[in-house]
């Protein structure tokens, strides 16, 4: 009965039945409440009476998520704005401490990777720095900066710098010597050597080394919000979890991956883009 | 003594031989070419011949020795001197029309972008990449036709030196006749001067004026420069037919298949550096001569 659809259509296939299964068996997993029966006076002063929190089911998340995109950026008061302003915040503050990085990390990488001097000498410090929890930096950006706002992107910043730095200067040294040279028999200059030659020949190794990082940026970004708090989607799985609203936890579980996935394909089309076949 | 355009003199390579020793792979090498010849160099590999092209290039540096063009003397990289490598160096992420408009662009910057297309377009033309051909990229391209971009780009540029490092090397033998076809009517019509690395003998009768013949390394010297006597144009299948062509070949066979390796190692005398001059012509009933006991004519350059 599928033999006439193409393999795409299959798969698609596939992962709505996955879906809806999965649905099923957590609706059909959260035990149903028990009706409050006949209590004694001492249950109902001790709040037995009141349904037992639980996970909620998928159905009550759908309602919440329909509730919540219909009217993404209302603005209630400070512990009380709408998903959209909630990620947007998110969104900025990851862009921000990235593209810093990037101003950073590709003219520096350009340098490590062109030099085998500037490479010995920057590299021990890398390899100290690299491994670092981004997390571990908040305090001292906290104290140094004294803005939880800027540290956050100073999180970012510092946890998005590696992969491309990295790669960027892996890139840059590996471009094969032909190029370069063909780039040497036309008497280019160096500027012009960097971004006629080197630049394209190491694009699709820094565009890489650019989606790694922005993977990292959003991952990192929620748990800094939960430590600075007041907006952005960290924060609000974390006041929603202090409100006991499971069902807002989990659509903002759901919220955090969709917006990493769409970070992420961005970065596959521009990887794509900048490709070349041998 | 009048030098010739290209004048190669005392070149000698040094590489350490990764034992604490030093290897030398050619010494004193000294040669020269004239303007609008086309020269090729044949020997073993290991005898250093593409170090030569390199240095010509100015891609490496000699341990010792001097290349002078035009009287000036050589070093660097430069526009004058347009490199065909062996693996075409094409940059892949540009289509073919891109990768000969950025050497045009390269020589003349002044140039309008539509003045630097056509230019670039009229050589691919020359080569016969015409059409939607000229806008893909050289993954998408056969060998054939990568090569025919890497010599429409050197070509479009009109370096006073052409320096082509076994360019059919990696192709068919097919293939390779109709480039080797293409590249000598692209070259009459330019008259450029060509250096061109080879291993194969009738490519380089085909092609060539001159071809030189390198002993074996270490201590590899350019030993005799033989004139190529058929006139031109040439055509594959005629050339065949002219009666130097087999005393030609047989000439450079045996030097290839013996001499050169008889002659390795021997130092040359110091007085004279310059090949001898190797000049095979049956054309002329009188002076039939056996290649062997022909008077060789020494130091035609000078």
């Amino acid at each position: 009965m599928f033999d006439n659809l193409t393999v795409n259509q299959r798969a698609a296939l596939l992962s709505v039945a996955m879906l809806v299964v999965g649905l099923l068996i957590w609706e059909a997993a959260i035990p149903a409440q028990k009706a409050a029966g006949e209590l004694t006076e001492y249950e109902r002063l001790t709040g037995g009476g009141a349904p037992k929190a639980g996970v909620p089911p998928p159905s009550d998340v759908l309602t919440k998520a329909w509730e919540q995109l219909s009217n993404p950026f209302y603005d209630a008061g400070p512990n009380d704005k709408g998903i959209g302003i909630q990620i947007g915040y998110s969104i900025y503050r990851v862009l921000t401490g990235y593209f810093m990085a990037a101003l950073v990390a590709i003219p520096l990488g350009f340098l490590i990777g062109m030099s085998q001097v500037a490479y010995k000498a920057f590299n021990p410090f890398i390899q100290v720095l690299r491994p670092i929890s981004p997390l571990a930096w908040m305090p001292l950006a906290l104290f140094v900066i004294q803005d939880s706002e800027a540290s956050a992107i100073f999180v970012i910043f510092i946890c998005s710098i590696w992969p491309m730095l990295i790669n960027t200067a892996f890139g840059v040294a590996g471009v094969r010597q032909d190029w370069v040279n063909v780039a040497r028999t036309h008497e280019l200059g160096a500027f012009r050597t960097a971004f006629t030659v080197i630049l394209p020949a190491a694009a699709p190794t820094i565009i890489t080394g650019m989606r790694i990082s922005i993977g990292i940026a959003w991952l990192v970004i929620v748990a800094a919000e939960m430590l600075v708090g007041g907006t952005g989607i960290g924060y609000y799985v974390w006041n929603e979890w202090n409100n006991l609203d499971l069902t807002s936890v989990i659509f903002s579980i759901l919220m955090i991956g969709v917006v990493g996935m769409l970070l992420d394909s961005a970065f596959g089309f521009l990887q794509r883009a900048v490709a070349y076949a041998e | 003594m009048s030098k010739p355009f290209l004048s190669i003199e005392r070149l000698t390579q040094k590489f350490p031989d990764g034992q604490g020793g030093t290897l030398t792979v050619f010494e004193n090498a000294t040669f020269g070419i004239e303007k609008g010849e086309f020269v090729c160099i044949l020997g073993h590999s290991g005898c250093g011949k593409s170090t030569i092209m390199n240095i010509l290039a100015g891609l490496a540096e000699p341990t010792s020795g001097v290349v002078k063009m035009d009287g000036y003397e050589v070093s660097g990289p430069s526009l004058d001197r347009g490199v065909v490598f062996q693996n075409y160096s094409l940059l892949p992420w540009l289509s073919a029309l891109k990768n000969v408009t950025f050497g045009v662009k390269a020589r003349e910057p002044g140039w309008s972008k539509a003045k630097v297309e056509e230019h670039a377009r009229q050589y691919l033309a020359m080569v016969g990449l015409e059409g939607d051909v000229v806008y893909r990229k050289p993954s998408q391209l056969s060998g054939g036709m990568r090569q025919r971009v890497s010599i429409a780009r050197a070509f479009a540029n009109h370096p006073k030196l052409l320096l082509l490092d076994e360019p059919f090397g990696a192709l068919d033998a097919l293939t390779r006749g109709t480039i080797q076809d293409e590249l000598l009517k692209i070259w009459s019509g330019t008259g450029q001067t060509v250096f061109m690395i080879t291993h194969d003998i009738d490519e380089a009768i085909l092609l060539a004026d001159r071809i030189l013949l390198m002993t074996n390394g270490p201590f590899a010297r350019v030993a005799e420069s033989v004139e190529i006597t058929i006139p031109r144009p040439r055509s594959r299948t005629e050339i065949v037919e002219h009666p130097n062509y087999y005393a030609i070949r047989n000439h450079l066979v045996q030097f290839l298949g013996q001499r050169s390796k008889e002659l390795a190692g021997q130092k040359s005398d110091s007085t004279e550096l310059r090949p001898d001059t190797v000049r095979i012509d049956h054309t002329d009933a009188e002076a039939v001569e056996n290649p062997e006991t022909s008077p060789r004519l020494r130091a035609v350059n000078e």
